[in-house]
C-alpha cells in the first residue's frame, strides 16, 4: 500500500500526504476499488476555506456519487486538473493522484488520523 | 437478509461484486462496469437474471384473464410470440411492466420484475376470474441473458440440433442445448429478447432435482462457447447503463404506482380501443385531456453526472426530476431520462439539472440515445 511516502488515513478512506505546510488529499486504494470505474471528479474551488469533516469534493463512479471529506481544516490552494479529463487516474494509481492540496492550518489534527498499519487493520474490519 | 440466486457461488468465484437489489444479492460487476458495457456493444455479455420473476397462468380462460390485466393486447398475438405490456391499477398508474410468453391461448408465462414478484402475484390472484390457475414459478427457473452482436454465433454453437432455427425478435422456441458431449442435453426456452438495445437472447432453464448442476453447466457452457468471441460475464451495473442508452424503462424509475404508461411514452403499448382492461377508463380520460407531464431524454452540456431524483429547472422554475441518469458510455456523454411538467419541449432545447448545489446546463435529445440493433 502507498508509495513509500508517509501517509495519514481517515476513516472515510481519504489519504493525506504532508509536504511542509501543504496537505495533498486523495482517496485510498480501498475506496477506488469499492467505487469501481471513476468517471467524474468534482474538485473544490481554490481559495475555499474548509473545516475538518466538510465535503472537499465528489468522486463519481458509473453507479454512484461519493463525497470526499476533508480530514483536516485548511484553505484549498490547488486542485488536480488532470482529473477533469482523466478521472480514471484515481483507479489506476490512487496514491499518485491527489484531488486537492489544502493548507495545513492545524498540524495537531493529523494526530487524530491513522497511520498505514492502523488503516490496514481498519479496512480488515470494514 | 437478501436472497441468493442459484449461481451465487459460481459468480463469486469469477470475481463478482454483489449488491442488494429488489431483495436479492446480485452481481453488480465482475471486472469493470465500463468494460462489461462495451463487451455487450461490441461482442457479447452473459447476465444472470434469475432474480426476475415468472408467473404461469393456465386454463380455459387464461387468455381473456391476462388480457384484462394488461394494457397491450395479447389476443391477436401468435403462439410462441412475446408481448411487452404495462399492467396498471384502476387509476392508470403502473403495477409492473411485464413480458407475456404466449405458449397457447390456455398457457401464458408472465415475466415480472424482481422487486415486484410478491406484489404482482397478489395483484393477479386478487383479480382471478373464470377457469384459470395462477402459479408463481419464480424459484423454479434460472434465467440467463446473452446479449451483443456475437450472441447468435454463440447460441448456434450450443444447440444440440444444428438445424434448430433460432427465433426472431420477440419470438421464443423450446430447444435443447449441449448433448454432443455424451452427457444429457439441457431443455431450455430461448427467446430473442433482452434489456440492452443489442441483438441477443434470454434463456430459461426449469430447475429439476439436478438443477444446480444444470444451471452451472448452462452458465459455464455459454462462457466457454463465447471464448475467443470476447464474451464477458456482465453484472447489474452495466445492465443499467445499457438499458438507459436504449431508453428502456425501469420500474421504480420511469414507471411506478405514481406514473402512467402514457406519461412514460408507452402509448404504443396501451390499446385504448381493446375490450375492457384494468385502468382503461382512467387512461382513456387522461389521454383525452392531454398529458400533464412527459418523459424526455437529455444530455449534459456542462460537466456533471445527473442521477435519479435530481431536480430539473427551466428559467428558474422547477419543471420535474431525473428518473434515471448517469454516464452513457457508448456515446462518451452523460445524460438520462427526466419526467417533466412541460410537455412541449423540443430537441435541442435547454434545461438545467441541479447537481448538488450547482445549476448545470443540459439539452433535450431524442431517444433512444443509442440506436437499437435488434434483428427483426
Amino acid at each position: 500500500m502507498g508509495t513509500g511516502k508517509t501517509l495519514y488515513y481517515s476513516k472515510d478512506h481519504e489519504w493525506i500526504w504532508v509536504d511542509g505546510n501543504l496537505a495533498y488529499i486523495g482517496i485510498t486504494d480501498y475506496a477506488q476499488d469499492s467505487l469501481g470505474s471513476i468517471v467524474y471528479v468534482e474538485t473544490p474551488k481554490p481559495g475555499k476555506a474548509i473545516s475538518k469533516g466538510q465535503v472537499l469534493g465528489v468522486v463519481e463512479s458509473v453507479k454512484a456519487a461519493a463525497d470526499v471529506f476533508s480530514p483536516i481544516s485548511g484553505t484549498v490552494l490547488e486542485v488536480n486538473d488532470d482529473l477533469e479529463d482523466n478521472p480514471g487516474l484515481i483507479n489506476e494509481s490512487p496514491y499518485e493522484n491527489h484531488i486537492a492540496v489544502i493548507s495545513l492550518d492545524d498540524p495537531d489534527e493529523l494526530s487524530q488520523l491513522m497511520n498505514q498499519q492502523q488503516y490496514e487493520e481498519y479496512i480488515k474490519g470494514v | 437478509m437478501d436472497r441468493r440466486i442459484p449461481l451465487y457461488e459460481v459468480e463469486k468465484a469469477l470475481g463478482a461484486k454483489f449488491t442488494s437489489f429488489g431483495g436479492w444479492e446480485l452481481p453488480v460487476s465482475y471486472s469493470d462496469i465500463l468494460k462489461e458495457h462495451h463487451a455487450v456493444r461490441t461482442a457479447a455479455g452473459l447476465f444472470d437474471v434469475s432474480h426476475m420473476g415468472e408467473i404461469m397462468v393456465k386454463g380455459k380462460d387464461a387468455l381473456s384473464f391476462v388480457n384484462k390485466l394488461i394494457t397491450n393486447d395479447i389476443v391477436p398475438v401468435p403462439q410462441n410470440k412475446i408481448l411487452y405490456s404495462p399492467m396498471c391499477y384502476e387509476n392508470g398508474t403502473v403495477v409492473d411492466d411485464i413480458l407475456i410468453y404466449k405458449f397457447s391461448d390456455t398457457e401464458l408465462l408472465l415475466i415480472v420484475n424482481a422487486g415486484n414478484i410478491d406484489k404482482d402475484e397478489e395483484w393477479i390472484k386478487s383479480h382471478q376470474t373464470g377457469d384459470v390457475t395462477i402459479e408463481n414459478v419464480s424459484d423454479k427457473i434460472v434465467q440467463l441473458a446473452l446479449q451483443g452482436p456475437e450472441s447468435e454465433a454463440i447460441i448456434k454453437k450450443l444447440v444440440s440440433d444444428k438445424n434448430t432455427e433460432l427465433p426472431g425478435f420477440f419470438w421464443f422456441i423450446e430447444a435443447t442445448l449441449f448433448g454432443n458431449d455424451g452427457l444429457p442435453p439441457l431443455k431450455v426456452l430461448i427467446s430473442r429478447t433482452g434489456y440492452t438495445g443489442e441483438d441477443g437472447f434470454e434463456i430459461y432453464l426449469w430447475l429439476s432435482d439436478n438443477g444446480q448442476n444444470e444451471a452451472e453447466k448452462l452458465w459455464n457452457g455459454i462462457l466457454e462457447a463465447g471464448k475467443g468471441k470476447g464474451i464477458l460475464p456482465v453484472g447489474l451495473g452495466a445492465r443499467d447503463t445499457l438499458r438507459l442508452e436504449a431508453a428502456l424503462p425501469l420500474y421504480g424509475h420511469e414507471l411506478s404506482d405514481s406514473i402512467t404508461p402514457l406519461e412514460a411514452g408507452l402509448k404504443p403499448f396501451v390499446k385504448l380501443n381493446k375490450d375492457d382492461f384494468i385502468g382503461k377508463e382512467a387512461l382513456a380520460s387522461r389521454y383525452e385531456k392531454g398529458l400533464d407531464r412527459k418523459l424526455y431524454g437529455f444530455e449534459m452540456v456542462d460537466r456533471g453526472i445527473p442521477r435519479n431524483g435530481y431536480e430539473v429547472v427551466k428559467e428558474g422554475r422547477k419543471i420535474g426530476y431525473v428518473t434515471s441518469g448517469g454516464p452513457l458510455p457508448s456515446l462518451g456523454k452523460n445524460g438520462g431520462l427526466a419526467l417533466l411538467d412541460d410537455t412541449g419541449l423540443f430537441s435541442g432545447e435547454t434545461i438545467e439539472i441541479m447537481i448538488r448545489d450547482r445549476i448545470c446546463e443540459a439539452k433535450i435529445v431524442s431517444t433512444p440515445f443509442y440506436g437499437k440493433r435488434y434483428k427483426k
